[in-house]
């Protein structure tokens, strides 16, 4: 049947089961809008194109299915730029559609032409530029196969306007596809498998380092069943959080940079690292040549690439997580590290909870006091959403996951300005999910447009501005390590309530910690968009930490300034 | 050290530079780049000349197969391979040089492909120490204008490249071994 190019956009994305784009129309991809009304889509008109890529990323990451965001040519593509880093870095499936210049101008700088194939090779796992109508439902079905296969990933797909006019003889066709140059390998070779039972069995300090491959992979079940047969401690990295429950005995928690100390402690000194779809980034093995010094390492990674990357291995199994791991299962013998569990148990003394308690009972609001209370009362339950910045950290930290899929927030790329599209994406994903974005006052005001979008869509998520009145982070750093001279982190911002009463939606204000319960709670009980802005202590940092490129187990400290005060409500 | 590397890739717009950008974006010196097609419809085969010790050259070997247009990549370093490089050079060739111009190209089996009162366009072909040591002795006769293709490489003995079409899937499990 005579198809146009924009209809085969169309029935394309239908046959792939997408049910929402979030995106933003122009000159350049006209065509493929017209064309949307005849179908039954949902679609997110943004504030900003980055807000799209972030929504459909945290779409992706809520949901695990593909997330989708378009842009007109030029200015709308260059402005999907950060949100494409982003999804790549964290490997988020998603297909970005862009329009492009008609074919025939294209090269001759044309209004809004943008060689956006160009600015994107390096951020994309994969991208096209279509001019003729008859290329065009091949490219999208591969798009998609690319994007949610393998390692996941962002594909763009540039459009010719012309090629979304053009009319062709098309039928969807759902024949296998086949790419002579891309053939992800699921299954680990069994002798490898075999390799690494026999490192197992050798070392009395082993330990598991769970990254998102676990989550990407489904391979949580795999995982714990894993971990509780070998007995062995769990530690997870940044976005590696939810992929096994944070209260399991054998859950270590968060490594790396701002990592638990004694996780960190463990590593350096443990016998064997288990390292499963995470990807040794530099955050979280500091000083690669003081890392893990006693240890033998395992990787198992579907990315072949990722072996031998950062870290030297001993054994690297190249396959889908989950199948490698239900591969182990068939052979994994029952065993116990009781010792080395226990060890760890004595390294905890220093831990997260009296982190909490040392903070100085001055009446004032802290970050941690706000995590702490939100996870109280929302029970662990909530799909939190952040930006980057310190509170990104002070959540990981003190907002603790038993369940995955519960926890999104930019890793690989740190992009302030993620949280609250990203928010509204997973939101718009998982309607039923109790959604909450934790942003900074900077980072919150780089994409803070979106609540517009949040209004005119009706999608209630709650945002807690961690209100520092500074770009706290950097001032940390700045703090630490430039002699406290403050360039640039002071930062003013406007009175976020009437912000969002602007928008037709409520906000709040949060002055000290017996305020915080109420707020909270008001916030679930409201319909639509809330943002609580928290007003905390402005000078506070993120401890502990390893400075960017110092041994692991270097750690920088909380400074024991007040006694300990032990409440009840900070048991953890 | 040197290291030659084939790859077969899919014969589209835009893999010479996929291929290109990874070298720059990953940091690898590429010494010389070849790209032609082969005895495969669809396919094109590069062939690149990189420095970098065994451990680079593997991590390099996996983003080339990140690549989606990348089928096929083989080390040659280590085998036993043939390798050549053709140059053609303009040369001053006088009445008063051309005689020791043409025994020079006589010795290395080059051949003349271009004549004039003055000079000649001569054209060599071999492994790069031949075209080398060739540039040295004519280099004091005058050059005037050289190029190089940079280097072609074949694997030895009768097995081709080109692995079987449902073959071990990008070579992945190969570069996943550290042993
Ligand atoms: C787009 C972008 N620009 C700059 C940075 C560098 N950066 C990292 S954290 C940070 C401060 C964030 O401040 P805020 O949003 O207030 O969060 P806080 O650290 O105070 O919790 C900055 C500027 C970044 N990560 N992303
Ligand atoms: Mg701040």
């Amino acid at each position: 049947m005579k198809r146009t190019g924009a209809q085969i956009v169309w029935e394309t994305l239908m046959r792939e089961g997408v049910e929402v784009v979030f995106g933003y129309p122009g000159g350049a991809n006209l065509p493929i809008y017209d064309a949307m009304l005849d179908y039954p889509v949902r679609h997110v008109l943004v504030r900003h194109e980055q807000g799209a890529a972030h929504m459909a990323d945290g779409y992706a990451r809520a949901s695990g299915r593909v997330g989708v965001a378009m842009a007109t040519s030029g200015p709308g593509a260059t402005n999907l730029v950060t949100g494409i880093a982003t999804a790549m870095m964290d490997s988020s499936p998603t297909v970005f559609l862009t329009g492009q210049v008609v074919s025939k101008f294209i090269g001759y700088d044309a209004f809004q032409e943008t060689d956006v194939t160009g600015i994107t090779l390096p951020i994309t796992k994969h991208n096209y530029l279509v001019t003729r109508v008859e290329e065009l439902g091949d490219v999208l079905r591969e798009a998609f196969y690319i994007a949610r296969t393998g390692r996941p990933g962002p594909v763009l797909v540039d459009i010719a306007k012309d090629a979304q006019q053009n009319s062709t003889d098309w039928e969807y066709s759902d024949r296998p596809i086949q790419l002579r140059g891309y053939r992800p390998n699921r299954h680990p070779l069994s002798r490898q498998v075999e390799q690494a039972l026999e490192m197992l069995s050798a070392a009395r300090k082993p330990l598991i380092l769970a990254g998102r491959g676990v989550l990407l992979s489904g391979a949580m079940r795999e995982l714990r069943e894993f971990a509780e047969r070998a007995h062995i401690p769990v530690a997870v990295t940044l976005l590696g959080i939810g992929a096994f429950p944070a209260s399991h005995p054998l859950s270590l928690g968060m490594m790396g940079m701002h990592g638990e100390a004694w996780v960190n402690q463990a590593i350096q000194e443990s016998d064997l690292l288990l390292a499963f779809g995470m990807r040794f980034d530099d955050r979280v093995t500091g000083n690669l040549k003081t890392y893990a010094p006693n240890a033998r390492k395992i990787h198992l990674d579907i990315d072949p690439a990722e072996i031998n990357k950062n870290v030297r291995v001993d054994l690297g199994i190249v396959g889908d997580l989950r199948e490698s791991l239900q591969e182990f299962l068939d052979h994994l013998p029952q065993m116990d590290h009781s010792e080395w569990v226990e060890h760890i148990n004595t390294l905890k003394g220093e831990s997260a909870v009296r982190d909490i308690q040392y903070l100085p009972p001055d009446g004032h609001l802290y970050a941690a006091h706000v995590i702490h209370d939100l996870w109280r009362y929302t029970g662990g339950n909530a799909l939190v959403v952040t930006d980057v910045g310190q509170h990104q950290m002070w959540t990981a930290q003190y907002y603790r996951h038993d369940q995955p899929f519960q926890w999104i927030t930019s890793g690989g790329l740190g992009t302030m300005g993620f949280g609250l599209p990203a928010a509204i994406g997973a939101k718009i994903a998982r309607p039923d999910a109790e959604v909450w974005a934790v942003v900074g006052d900077g980072g919150f005001q780089m994409t803070a447009a979106e609540l517009s979008t949040a209004a005119q869509e009706g999608v209630k998520v709650n945002v807690a501005i961690i209100n520092n009145g500074f770009l706290g982070m950097v001032r940390q750093w700045q703090e630490f390590f430039y002699d406290r001279r403050y360039a640039a982190t002071p930062m003013r911002s406007p009175d976020f309530v009437k912000l969002a009463e602007a928008h037709g939606l409520t906000g709040l204000r949060v002055w000290r910690r017996e305020e915080v319960f109420d707020a909270i709670q008001r916030a679930r009980e409201t319909d639509g968009t809330v943002v609580i802005d928290f007003r905390v202590e402005q000078e506070d940092s993120v401890y502990p930490m390893v400075p960017a490129g110092a041994d692991l187990h270097n750690m920088i400290r909380r400074p024991v300034r007040n006694p300990l005060v032990e409440t009840a409500q900070d048991e953890m | 050290m040197r290291h030659t590397l084939v790859a077969l890739v899919e014969d589209k717009p835009g893999v010479l530079n996929r291929v290109a950008s990874l070298f720059r974006r990953r940091a690898f010196n590429i010494e010389s780049l070849t790209v032609g097609h082969t005895e495969q419809p669809g396919l094109s085969r590069m062939t690149i000349v990189v420095d970098g010790d065994d451990v680079a050259i593997e991590r390099l070997t996996a983003y080339l197969y990140k690549l989606v247009n990348v089928v096929h990549v083989e080390d040659l370093t280590h085998v036993p391979a043939v390798t050549r490089d053709l140059a053609m050079i303009k040369v001053a060739a006088p009445p008063e040089t051309r005689t020791q111009v043409m025994q020079v190209v006589d010795v290395y089996r080059a051949r003349i492909v271009d004549v004039t009162t003055q000079s000649l366009i001569i054209e060599v072909t071999g492994d790069e120490e031949k075209i080398e040591s060739f540039v040295e002795v004519l280099r004091p006769l005058g050059i005037l204008e050289m190029v190089r293709t940079g280097l072609l490489a074949m694997s030895r003995g009768g097995a081709p490249l080109y692995p079987p079409p449902n073959g071990n899937g990008n070579g992945h499990h190969a570069a996943a071994s550290a042993d």
